[in-house]
């Protein structure tokens, strides 16, 4: 789960690491408003979950209250990535003498955290660690330590970082680490982190993505989430207990197994076909669970066709085939459904959808290649 | 012969709810040794006939187990796998779904100093087909022979065992890793296992897009291969940036892709199948040569 930048510079300032003054705007008028209220230079932007919204004319900088209202005007509504502008966020504008980047997430080779600091900052920094990896300086604390002193400070030398500002992006950089362990963090970004004229550090933006699967213990984090209309398919998904990712191919996809629906999803690319969606039905679906993966495909009005791949481990193919009958009597799809059921009570499944309207393959290659064709006939 | 567990193995069940109890049930008929439950204040009595102690410590001192499998839920798991490696248990397999990546880390910082191997989290765990399983596949779809297999997967794993079981390819020990960023086993040093062990003939390497594990597995067979192996690498079509499901299998940038981890592969001489189907005809040309 991803922070807006107002969220997670909330978090930061709760830690103790300094952040300009702000305020959340949801109307021209309140951005006016706050810039009134924060006086001087400001900077409006845009609060949404995508990079690159500087390029994207997402952050503006306004000198009067009247120009705040009027880039919020602008910025608010407009899209980014596709994404719905729906919050600016007005700051105080700083100083800015230099620009360092600061950064703490998973290193899944050494199978710990790794902290990154470089004096490379303000820019795309996966370009920079693709270009000139040696201008990022990298440490690795254990996680059940957390990042220590020494740690940080080699990190400020071999970065570069001035002598006046050490100590300052140390402290900075454990607290960092801090928000980030208890946080629960996949991600946690100081992009850029400013030095100011007057030598004072400042975090200028603030990325926050948070581990799903350790929402139960982040209740606070939890109730910060804000579903755009974008994603709500993903997120009724979600709350049924599976995973689902739209697509912009025809063939609608639901498998049980994440690296099964993959295959599923090459198998159909192989047949010369795209895929409109990965559904991944998880362990063990019952007939109801079943019958939602179905709506929620079927609502997907690009597609021309349903492949519905089971291999039965704890999975059983007769409460797959059950789910399916209940979609098909209470709406019958208007799109053909291909299937094929192998592994747990398979045998019971298949005798269960005789007689049904849908084609049934033994092989997933087999379906893939009906799903596709059945696709581009109806297409 | 196989890795890591065999005929003598003596498992132990860590959490015997409704799924631990089935799964024990379903172990116990493939002739797993299950010897021992651990259910907190559930000492001293025994569910289907299996005995329950208080802590993983006492139900080592009392059977000699020397495997366990966990079936807590996702908020207790990293307690119950770091009292399992504090018992100095040489097999642990996760199959819970859902553990935090940080919880992982510290379990990862406990294995640095550990002995143990862990198998998991969020994976159908380990089979040596006719002699052991400590997992949760469905025993039908593997059978004894000389293909040492390891899968990120979970359905896939079972998909893939079956087109090689029906191909009249058996194995001589199934990995079901698990396919979370970080895992107690990794791809390479299961890929260690299969090649040091003397009856594997060949080994199938099953992969996901997200992560560099693929690689390195290449790597590693490229300098140290003693046998043949064939790879198959699930998400080949997956748009990047997108979640697929397994926390692991994101692609962000260059890195993790399905191009590069081919790449990987072919140049250390290991061909790709395009299809699962595809696997066992290629280990068949593999095993000719």
């Amino acid at each position: 789960m991803k922070l807006h930048e107002y969220q997670a510079k909330q978090l930061l300032a709760r830690a103790g690491i300094a952040v300009p003054e702000g305020r959340i705007a949801t109307t021209p008028e309140e951005a006016e408003e706050a810039a009134r209220t924060l006086g001087g230079t400001v900077v409006v932007k845009a609060q949404v979950l995508a990079g690159g919204r500087g390029k994207a004319g997402g952050i503006k900088v306004a000198k009067t209250p009247n120009e705040a209202r009027e880039h919020a005007a602008a910025i608010l509504h407009m899209r980014i990535k596709g994404l719905l502008v729906r919050k600016v966020y007005v700051e105080r504008a700083a100083q800015i003498a230099k620009e360092l980047y600061l950064g703490i997430t998973l290193d899944r080779d050494r199978r710990r955290p790794v902290v990154m600091l470089s004096t490379v900052g303000g820019m795309d920094i996966e370009e920079v660690a693709a270009t000139t990896p040696e201008r990022i300086a990298r440490g690795w604390p254990d996680p059940v330590i957390g990042l220590l002193p020494y740690q940080a400070r080699a990190l400020c030398f071999e970065a570069g970082v001035p002598a006046e500002q050490r100590s300052a992006v140390v402290d900075i950089a454990q607290r960092l680490y801090g928000v980030y362990a208890k946080t629960d963090a996949m991600l946690i970004e100081i992009n850029p982190l400013f030095i100011q004229s007057d030598g004072s550090v400042l975090a200028g933006d603030a990325k926050l993505d948070i581990d799903d699967n350790a929402l139960y213990r982040q209740a606070e984090l939890r109730d910060w989430k804000e579903v755009s209309p974008d994603e709500e398919v993903e997120e009724r998904a979600r709350a049924l207990g599976f995973s689902y990712v739209q697509l912009d191919g025809d063939v609608g996809i639901i498998g049980n197994g994440a690296g099964l629906v993959m295959s599923t999803l090459d198998a159909v690319k192989n047949a010369g076909g795209r895929a409109a969606n990965f559904l991944d039905v998880g362990g063990g679906a019952k007939e109801a669970v079943v019958k939602s993966a179905l709506e929620i495909v079927l609502a997907n009005t690009r597609v021309r066709c349903v492949l519905i791949n089971i291999f039965g481990g704890i999975t059983r193919g007769d409460e797959v085939a059950k789910g399916i009958l209940s979609v098909i009597a209470q709406h019958p799809p208007a799109v053909p459904l291909v299937i094929r059921l192998s592994g747990t009570e398979a045998e019971a499944g298949r005798k269960l959808l005789k007689g049904a309207p849908l084609e049934s393959r033994a092989t997933m290659d087999e379906a893939a290649l009906e799903a596709v064709r059945l696709a581009r006939k109806a297409s | 012969m196989s890795v890591l567990i065999g005929r003598d193995t003596r498992v132990l069940v860590q959490g015997l709810g409704r799924e631990g109890s089935f799964h024990a049930g379903r172990m116990r008929e493939y002739g797993t040794k299950v010897v021992a439950g651990t259910k907190p204040g559930a000492g001293g009595t025994t569910i289907d006939g299996i005995p329950l102690f208080d802590t993983v410590a006492e139900a080592v001192d009392a059977t000699g187990a020397n495997a366990s499998i966990i079936f807590v839920p996702a908020p207790a798991a990293m307690d119950a796998m770091l009292e399992a490696i504090d018992s100095e248990l040489t097999v642990v397999v996760c199959i819970t779904e859902g553990t935090p990546v940080q919880d992982m880390t510290r379990v990862a910082s406990a294995l640095e100093r550990s002995a143990t191997t862990l198998i998991g989290p969020n994976c159908p765990g380990v089979i040596t087909p006719g002699e052991c399983k400590i997992g949760i596949m469905p025993a039908e779809n593997f059978s004894p022979g000389p293909v040492g297999f390891v899968s990120r997967s979970g359905t896939l794993t079972y998909e893939i065992a079956d087109a090689l079981s029906r191909a009249g390819l058996g194995q001589t020990t199934c990995l079901g890793i698990g396919g979370d960023p970080v895992i107690g086993l990794p791809t390479p040093e299961a890929v260690r296992l299969l090649n040091e062990d003397p009856a594997t003939e060949i080994i199938v390497i099953v992969g996901e897009i997200g992560g560099s594990a693929e690689e390195h597995a290449a790597e590693y067979m490229r300098a140290f291969g003693k046998k043949p192996a064939v790879a198959f690498i699930a998400g080949r079509s997956a748009p990047p940036g997108k979640r697929m499901g397994h926390a692991g299998a994101i692609v962000s940038g260059n890195q993790g892709t399905a191009e590069s981890k081919v790449k990987a592969f072919e140049s250390a001489g290991i061909p790709v199948a395009n299809a699962p189907s595809d696997i066992p005809a290629l280990v068949k040309q593999a095993l000719r040569r």
